[in-house]
């Protein structure tokens, strides 16, 4: 075709122009700063505030961090040290406060020579949380989720190794009673001996059983109590404890909710709308102030104990409604289909409808351990030594009486730390959950 | 659902940990350790130091009766408590005794039913103001804004005093003693009031104290003492005269440094002697071993030693006797006779 | 209907209970009602039993007890010798003042950071994503604190504004001073005023205030009734009739006359003594309290923002503009409409959740009903129980409020749907 009208029009160009390299001002630095800041007049107004509010804050904060000194003993050292250095004018950070405390805000009370256990003890805890948060791991670590709740308590309190063992015990029992009663008297009767089983064990049983076994092996590691948990540790011990035995309440709450039994149902609505109508801090006045009425004149236990009861309930509330809204999303063709299958209630459940709604509200549980976590500085206002509380006793110390910025931002710091992480994983996760399911 | 072992553990764990008694004394020894409730922090009365002990005036007069009923003062195991929960964590039996700076009132002896069991400082409340402000008397300052720590009797107190004397205030109440600091310092408030051994403390940590002042009117009786639950006489008397111990020791002349060579035999003070277990059965009429006082006392000093020791005249704080002196010196401190 | 005569009648016998699924659920409803009922019942006897031997029985009667103590910021008249329970009500007035303040500026920041991070501005969209971080994933508390320091060591103290050699000044022509101890503004007063209206005998609630809203009210009704003749007018012939001056009119000069006719004039804060005096006094726990709780809420509320504009797909702006529309028609025609239906449900509950965070105003000693009921009276009179329950309950109440709000919302945008 081209070839026809070769000659008969002069003035069509038979040969390509060259190209040319694109305007200076739309591509490399150039092009790239026209086009993301300066693309009009708004964004470029956007952009100058923005660069001014960013100058100012680093100009106000920079100097501040490091014109400071690392090596005082107390306050008043380190205002004339920084005064020496930087002139009489200058006033900043005293980091030395941090480098005394650090071990302190993260560790508490703890012994120092013990550090190792917690340490290990968390390592585990994740460990164990693995397999169950990426599923691209090897199936033997789930070893290692079923051993975690039994090892971590034990290397964190101490004690006898045979406590931990004999509670163990009860779930062996309660599983053994399920595969001989059921058989015998039917699958109802079954789960009802092998719920109760086990409960009997642990309230009357397990204590002596375990004191009796250490009497007879002594295995066991020294014993700390939770009066001697603080720092990061306490609010890491509160919110894994809290967010690992609210999952179990908050399925079978979401479940209550969802089941066609009014009673269950009421019961279960009531405490979830209890729960998360009141704000935290009313139900740790509950647990410092009234939880000990609740129980048998003369019963007493530990405030930590008490705090983690309060925490735990809190999330549950919470874990039952991300665990309903796992529920809610599921197809109800998946209900139907495990009907069709001829499962019963706890085997629909168990096979079919959990393991989707869960994966579901993984990144709901996840958010919800952050805020869970974040509230635990909630427990400073009714007197534990949490990161916040135990910078108050710091500054009581007369050597660092006054100083407050550097022990927050530490502690803010370290906030930001674990829950960016955390958040980043949970968008991580959701990204792989969303591609799965397309 | 297996997790929910952890809680079968620690409720295990928290019932053996045993249920509080009627007879605290044999508590505490069958525990090995005293529970004893202080302040979560107060400059001189109470603090972790760097090794994590806890250090302070208060905290001891714990290791006092620890080293009494168990003759060891490191077997305490402090709890830390706030304004709100300290009554409850002791009326709980939670803690065996509380040590935190706490008035001894009309109502909270009767109709809280606990036993105050002497008195360890007397304090007043007291209001520090900055010297450019040019105020010499508390009745100057009608309009001001005072910011108070709250969870005390302190408000009470101000809300009177500025009744009785008829003039107005703007109340900024605080939590802790290191909030009010920062906004006294930065003008927030004119005022700084709470017992005038805690602005003392504070005002001691100031860049510049001498800018400051604390005012002449004391406008409270604050007797800060230890207490005990109603109802347990023997526990309340061990506390009662370990303190007491404490305060004869100073008015005998019983220190750390000479306690051993004084307790090693009787010496001619009969008063000494029964106070050091040398002579008679007093501490066998508490259910105590013979040399209580003498580990009570040499498990920080007597009480003038502790005193200088923590908010005394050379330590930051600068606090002067005063009232706290002993009688013989025209203080209140007074012990009963050990006979 | 034939009859078989050979199956047996069922006759009911005890085992049914657990085996036929007829009896079951309710079998299993009844023992969980007798376990909850035990359990309630011993955890009641068991605080009976407590507190009889503690000598405290549950008794609500330090409730009408004179408090003895002093609010700062009082909403209605109290002084010291009123009783505990409207130092009660003070703090639930403080409360519920905070948490208004602060569900509306966090919507706004929300909705305003959740659309930048969506701008294309790359410094902008970065900037706002380090916001949302940090706010997200540092606790609630510590921000209390951080503000209630920043104002302290920012603003000048009232004496900075005294003398002749200030070194802070006024705002405004003299009529706004930004102190360390909170913000004056001049108050509107009346010098032709209507009075007080007395409510219950327990407070006073200005005329003045009820009469502007209610002219205020009237306006934009009218103003209201104005648009949608105009929105009749526009489906009947397509021509939109301009009204906005008809409008603003209509709900502007009626307030002013109304204004006018009470003679109102602003009281300017002066330096008197310690402290400013006149005009309208926030303080800074007030203010603290508002802004930490504002931007803290806002960090989620703008990912509920960002969340409910990206659930719009792209087609339906596409599809707009299509039709013609301009930009910021599509955003309030086609968009908003949409992404409110995603938004406003966790938008709610983020409201919930400020208004619960508002309970930790004692950080900075901001009087809420945490502060008087559940802190000085609760510390003053030793009743930690009756306290503790009557706090709960005021939370469930407002928290109930507010859920039955979010109901009533869905329950309406679905009947919209559908």
């Amino acid at each position: 075709m081209s070839g026809t009208h070769a000659h008969s029009a002069a003035f069509v160009r038979d040969a390509m122009l060259p190209q040319e390299p694109p305007p200076a001002t739309s591509v490399g630095a150039l092009g790239w700063l026209r086009q993301n800041l300066f693309s009009s007049w708004l964004n470029a107004i956007l952009t100058v505030l923005s660069l001014a509010l960013i100058g100012y804050v680093l100009a106000a904060i920079l100097p501040w961090i490091f014109q400071s000194s690392w090596s005082a003993g107390s306050l008043a050292e380190c205002r004339d040290q920084i005064k020496a250095a930087y002139g009489s004018e200058a006033s900043g950070a005293c980091w030395a406060v941090i480098r005394e405390r650090w071990l302190q805000l993260i560790f508490g009370f703890y012994p120092s020579e013990l550090y190792w256990r917690p340490i290990l003890g968390f390592a585990l805890a994740l460990a164990g949380m693995a397999p169950v948060l990426f599923t691209g791991l090897p199936r033997k670590m789930l070893y290692l989720s079923l051993a975690a709740p039994f090892v971590v308590p034990w290397l964190l309190w101490g004690g006898t190794v045979w406590l931990p063992v004999s509670v163990a015990l009860g779930f062996v029992l309660g599983y053994a009673a399920q595969r001989i009663v059921a058989p015998l008297a039917g699958g109802l009767l079954g789960a009802v001996v092998a719920g109760l089983l086990p409960v009997l064990w642990w309230f009357l049983l397990a204590g002596p059983f375990a004191t009796l076994l250490h009497q007879i092996g002594p295995l066991g590691i020294e014993p700390v109590s939770s009066r001697n948990f603080g720092g990061f540790m306490l609010s890491i011990t509160i919110g894994l404890t809290a967010i690992a035995l609210s999952l179990p309440i908050g399925v079978l709450l979401a479940l209550g909710r969802q089941s066609d039994l009014f009673i269950l149902r009421a019961i279960c609505v009531g405490f979830i709308e209890l729960i998360r109508g009141v704000p935290l801090i009313t139900l740790l006045f509950v647990a410092s102030l009234l939880l000990n009425y609740f129980m048998p004149p003369g019963t007493n236990f530990d405030i930590i104990l008490r705090v983690i009861i309060m925490v735990t309930l809190f999330a549950s509330a919470y874990m039952a409604e991300v665990i309903r809204g796992g529920l809610a999303a599921l197809p109800k063709g998946q209900y139907e289909a495990a009907d069709a299958l001829g499962l019963d209630y706890w085997k629909a459940q168990r096979l079919v409808v959990m393991p989707q709604a869960l994966k579901i509200s993984i990144p709901g549980i996840v958010s919800t351990f952050i805020g869970v976590f974040k509230d635990t500085t909630l427990v400073s206002i009714i007197g534990l030594l949490d990161p916040v509380g135990f910078s108050n006793s710091i500054r009581a110390d007369v050597n660092w009486n006054g100083i407050v910025w550097e022990l927050y931002g530490f502690i803010a710091l370290m906030f930001f730390v674990f829950c960016f992480s955390m958040s980043r994983y949970s968008m991580y996760l959701e990204r792989k959950l969303r591609t799965e399911h397309r | 659902m297996k997790k929910s072992v952890i809680l079968g553990a620690l409720t295990v764990a928290a019932c053996a940990a045993g249920a509080a008694g009627a007879a605290t004394l044999d508590d505490v020894k069958a525990r090995g350790k005293l529970n004893c409730g202080t302040n979560t922090g107060l400059v001189g009365f109470a603090a972790p130091d760097a090794n994590g002990d806890w250090q302070g005036f208060d905290v001891a007069v714990c290791r006092a009766v620890a080293a009494a009923v168990l003759g060891d003062s490191s077997a305490v195991e402090f709890v830390p408590t706030t304004g709100k929960t300290r009554f409850t964590a002791l009326a709980s039996g939670e803690i065996d005794m509380l040590v935190r700076n706490t008035t001894w009132t009309f109502s909270r002896d009767v109709d809280l039913k606990f036993t105050f069991v002497g008195v360890n400082y007397y304090d007043g409340q007291g209001f520090m103001v900055p010297k450019a402000l040019g105020v010499s008397s508390a009745k100057e300052l009608d309009g001001a804004t005072v910011c108070i720590q709250t969870g005390t009797t302190t408000e009470l107190n101000l809300a009177d005093f500025f009744r009785v004397n008829n003039i107005t205030y703007e109340p900024v109440p605080i939590e802790t003693n290191e909030q009010a600091q920062q906004q006294y310092l930065a003008g927030a408030c004119d005022v700084y009031t709470t017992d005038a051994s805690g602005l003392a403390a504070t005002r001691a940590t100031f860049e510049d104290p001498t800018a400051h002042v604390v005012l002449p009117e004391i406008i409270s009786k604050e007797p800060l003492g230890p207490l005990v639950r109603h109802g347990d006489d023997e526990w309340a008397d061990i506390v009662r005269w370990t303190l007491n111990a404490l305060i004869a020791a100073e008015e005998y002349g019983v220190t750390s440094a000479n306690i051993d060579e004084l307790a090693a035999a009787p010496t001619t003070n009969p008063e000494i002697n029964r106070l050091l277990g040398t002579e008679g059965t007093l501490g066998e009429m508490l259910g105590l071993p013979a040399d209580w006082a003498v580990k009570a006392i040499k498990a920080g000093g007597n009480y003038g030693e502790l005193f200088e020791k923590y908010i005394g005249q050379n330590t930051p704080i600068g606090l002067a006797r005063g009232l706290n002196a002993q009688w013989t010196d025209g203080g209140l401190m007074y012990a009963p006779p050990f006979r | 209907m034939t009859s078989y005569p050979d199956v047996p009648r069922e006759t009911f016998r005890l085992r049914m209970l657990i085996f036929d699924t007829r009896y079951r659920s309710l079998t299993i409803q009844v023992v969980a009602l007798i376990a909850f009922m035990l359990l309630v019942a011993w955890i009641v006897s068991n605080t009976v039993q407590n507190l009889a031997n503690m000598g405290k029985p549950i008794d609500f009667g330090f409730l009408t007890g004179a408090a003895q103590y002093d609010i700062n910021q009082t909403l209605i008249e109290y002084t010291n010798r009123d009783s505990h329970l409207r130092a009660a009500f003070v703090g639930l007035l403080n409360t519920l003042l905070v948490a208004v303040l602060g569900c509306a500026l966090a919507t706004v920041l929300g909705v305003v950071i959740g659309v930048l991070r969506l701008s294309r501005n790359w410094l902008v969209a970065r900037l706002m994503t380090v916001y949302v971080e940090m706010f997200r994933n540092v606790p609630v508390l510590l921000w209390i604190v951080f503000f209630m320091a920043i104002l302290i060591e920012t603003l000048p103290p009232p004496n900075a504004f005294r003398g002749e050699d200030a070194t802070a000044s006024m705002l405004l022509g003299d009529s706004v001073a930004l102190t360390n101890r909170g913000v004056y503004v001049p108050e509107p007063l009346f010098s032709r005023s209507l009075g007080d209206l007395p409510v219950f005998g327990a407070f006073n609630i200005s005329l003045d205030l009820i009469a502007i809203l209610a002219v205020l009210g009237a306006g934009l009704f009218v103003s209201a009734k104005i648009r949608a003749r105009a929105d009749r007018v526009q489906n009947a012939t397509g021509l939109r009739p301009t009204t906005w001056y008809l409008r603003l009119g209509v709900v502007a000069v009626p307030v002013l006359v109304m204004l006018v006719a009470l003679g109102f004039h602003l009281g300017y804060p002066e330096l008197k003594g310690f402290n400013f005096r006149g005009g309208v006094y926030m303080r800074n726990s007030l203010i603290a309290l508002w802004l930490a709780l504002s931007f803290y809420t806002a960090a989620f509320i703008a990912e509920i923002v960002r969340g409910g504009i990206l659930a719009i797909s792209k087609g339906q702006s596409e599809a707009a503009a299509a039709l013609g529309l301009r930009p910021n028609r599509i955003m309030s025609l086609v968009i908003l409409p949409q992404a409110l239906r995603v938004i406003i449900p966790p938008l709610i509950s983020q409201y919930l959740n400020l208004t619960k965070n508002s309970s930790l105003a004692i950080a900075v000693g901001y009087m809420d009903i945490t502060g008087t009921l559940g802190g000085i009276t609760m510390n003053q009179t030793g009743r930690e129980l009756e306290c503790v329950l009557m706090l709960m309950l005021v939370y469930l109440a407002i928290s109930l409020a507010i859920s039955m709000g979010m109901n009533w919302y869905n329950t309406r945008v679905r009947l919209v749907e559908r």
